[in-house]
């Protein structure tokens, strides 16, 4: 009994951090969004759903967009990590998948600004290889380039844990069906991926949940109208100094990563027991 | 033996080339804007090369300086909190009958779980009322709490790697229990204690949504220059922040493998 006693006090002051930081704040910012004046209501979400219903639809099909293409591709760079038969091939992509994975959030949204831009280095250089004309030049600072921002930022970090844990598969089972004579994406698709699915799962869940809560990134590409939830809250703020709303938003955008956060709760729940 | 050309490095090539494009087209991109005193449309490559507003940044009066100092006392002091609490909570959650272990595990996700934007704006309503909003003390609070689950995580996994075995010997020929930590346990963990202070440490220089509302105008982290400067569209002043910012992350990754080891990679989280 001693010992449990001793064992609470030790994470006590750890726990009482989050509770104090970001549970009380979060509960604020659920009672905050129904509070209209000095009374209880559902003004703010009536508003907020006036002003910004299709910045709500632009956020979800950014995010679920992004989500989809990051397992496209990190089950893609995983399995040739694992199936790839060239060793200096899988040598050089391992070196090269990973290098926007610490980049911060701002710093990508500035590269890729730059870089995306109508006028940036990536159309510069297909006018001068004669790929494209001048005028033929489109700028990507809208939806397409928070998605490619994403993408490009929160790929290396799902491949890094699906590689993971395809590396600990047992290898019998693929060197059996290879032997059958399975070509390597039906491998891939009906041997590797069922067995890493959980932990795919996981990855991408905690992309969509960083994805919905980036400010940065919003700010920084496309700040114009439709634009996604967060860089609406933060201009209730500033703007306005507008709470109301702002934590309507808020709880908007809670509502839609809640869905996702269960799913991954019953996922480590089930792998923990 | 005669060597034959392999055909599929034509398609291989392609496709690693590609890939090669897609993640230092853009990092070059920024090399270039740090060095470009002139570039404009239709232009591929800058037209002046020069180091004049990396003089700018760097002057006395610039406010690169200071911003810097800034991030690097903000990141040291939440590295400073975070291991004061991740260290205790970490050896409770690996060594000690704790209730609830799983479910207090998953509370210090719950930064990372769900939208923090809400939060730190609630966070910087109320810190504004008890006065902390705008002083670095607040920003710290607000990064700890983010930063305590790679702490929290980390630290548990670091302890629980290394073999109670050795622990059991020291108490066993007459070491009490804080000297056993201290003495053993402790420098055993310490590679991953590590690991988790660099995590934190990036974590706390790279954050930008709650420095944002907790911490600016007042104290002005390198994230909150990037994002004036780039919004004032200085490019260049901008990009050297950014290249500021890039390097301790990329140092980071070149090296993370060194101090985060497999046997200690693969308890984290259980």
């Amino acid at each position: 009994m001693r010992k449990n006693l001793l064992a609470i006090l030790l994470v006590l002051p750890a726990l009482v951090m989050i509770v104090l930081f970001f549970i009380v704040p979060l509960i604020a910012s659920i009672l905050g969004a129904f509070e209209v004046g000095d009374a209880w209501g559902l003004g703010n979400f009536r508003k907020s759903f006036e002003l910004y219903s299709s910045d709500m639809i632009f956020t979800v099909v950014i995010v679920t967009v992004s989500t989809a293409l990051i397992g496209l591709f990190s089950i893609a760079i995983g399995g040739y990590l694992t199936l790839g038969e060239n060793p200096r091939a899988v040598a050089i992509l391992r070196w090269l998948y990973r290098w926007p994975m610490f980049i911060p959030f701002i710093v990508v949204g500035q590269i890729l600004r730059t870089f995306l831009a109508k006028n940036g280095l990536m159309n510069n250089i297909l006018v001068s290889l004669g790929i494209l004309t001048p005028l033929q030049t489109v700028g990507f600072l809208d939806w397409r380039g928070i998605v490619i921002a994403f993408v490009w930022k929160q790929t290396p970090f799902v491949t890094l844990l699906v590689a993971g844990a395809m590396a600990s598969l047992d290898r019998s089972t693929i060197e059996a069906a290879r032997n059958l004579g399975a070509s390597r994406l039906r491998i891939l698709i009906e041997i590797v991926l069922p067995q890493i699915a959980g932990t795919l799962l996981v990855g991408l869940i905690l992309s969509f949940v960083t994805m919905m809560s980036v400010l940065s990134v919003p700010l920084m590409i496309n700040a114009q109208s439709p634009t996604m939830l967060t860089a609406d809250i933060a201009f209730r703020i500033n703007a306005h100094g507008d709470y109301g709303v702002a934590n309507a938003l808020g709880m908007i955008s809670l509502i839609l990563t809640t869905g996702v956060a269960l799913i991954y709760l019953r996922q480590t729940m089930k792998e923990r027991s | 033996m005669m060597m034959r050309f392999d055909f599929w490095w034509l398609p291989r090539a392609v496709i690693l080339g590609l890939l090669a494009f897609i993640i230092f087209g853009p990092l070059t991109n920024l090399l270039l804007w740090t060095v470009a005193e002139k570039w404009y449309f239709p232009h591929m490559l800058p037209l002046e090369y020069g180091f004049s507003f990396w003089e700018r940044v760097f002057s006395p009066r610039g406010n690169a300086m200071g911003s810097l100092a800034t991030s690097i006392v903000v990141a040291s002091l939440t590295v400073v909190a975070s291991l004061a609490l991740a260290i205790p909570a970490g050896y409770a959650l690996s060594r000690l009958k704790l209730p609830f272990r799983g479910l207090i595990l998953l509370a210090f996700l719950i930064p990372q779980a769900f939208p923090n934007l809400p939060v730190y704006v609630n966070i910087a309503r109320f810190f504004y009322q008890i006065g902390l909003n705008g002083t670095i003390a607040g920003v710290v609070m607000v990064h700890v709490t983010h930063g305590l689950v790679y702490a929290v995580w980390i630290a548990t996994a670091a302890f629980s790697a290394v073999q109670i075995d050795l622990e059991e010997a020291a108490r066993s020929i007459g070491a009490g229990p804080f000297r056993a930590f201290r003495d053993i346990t402790l420098p055993l963990a310490a590679p991953g204690l590590l690991a988790s202070a660099i995590f934190v440490f990036l974590e706390s220089l790279d954050e930008f949504t709650g420095s944002y509302f907790v911490g600016a105008p007042d104290v002005n982290t390198l994230p909150l220059l990037l994002y004036t400067a780039s919004s004032g569209g200085n490019y260049q002043i901008a990009s050297i922040t950014a290249l500021l910012l890039l390097i301790p992350s990329i140092g980071f990754m070149l090296v993370v493998e060194r101090f985060l080891r497999a046997d200690v990679l693969s308890k984290v989280g259980h």
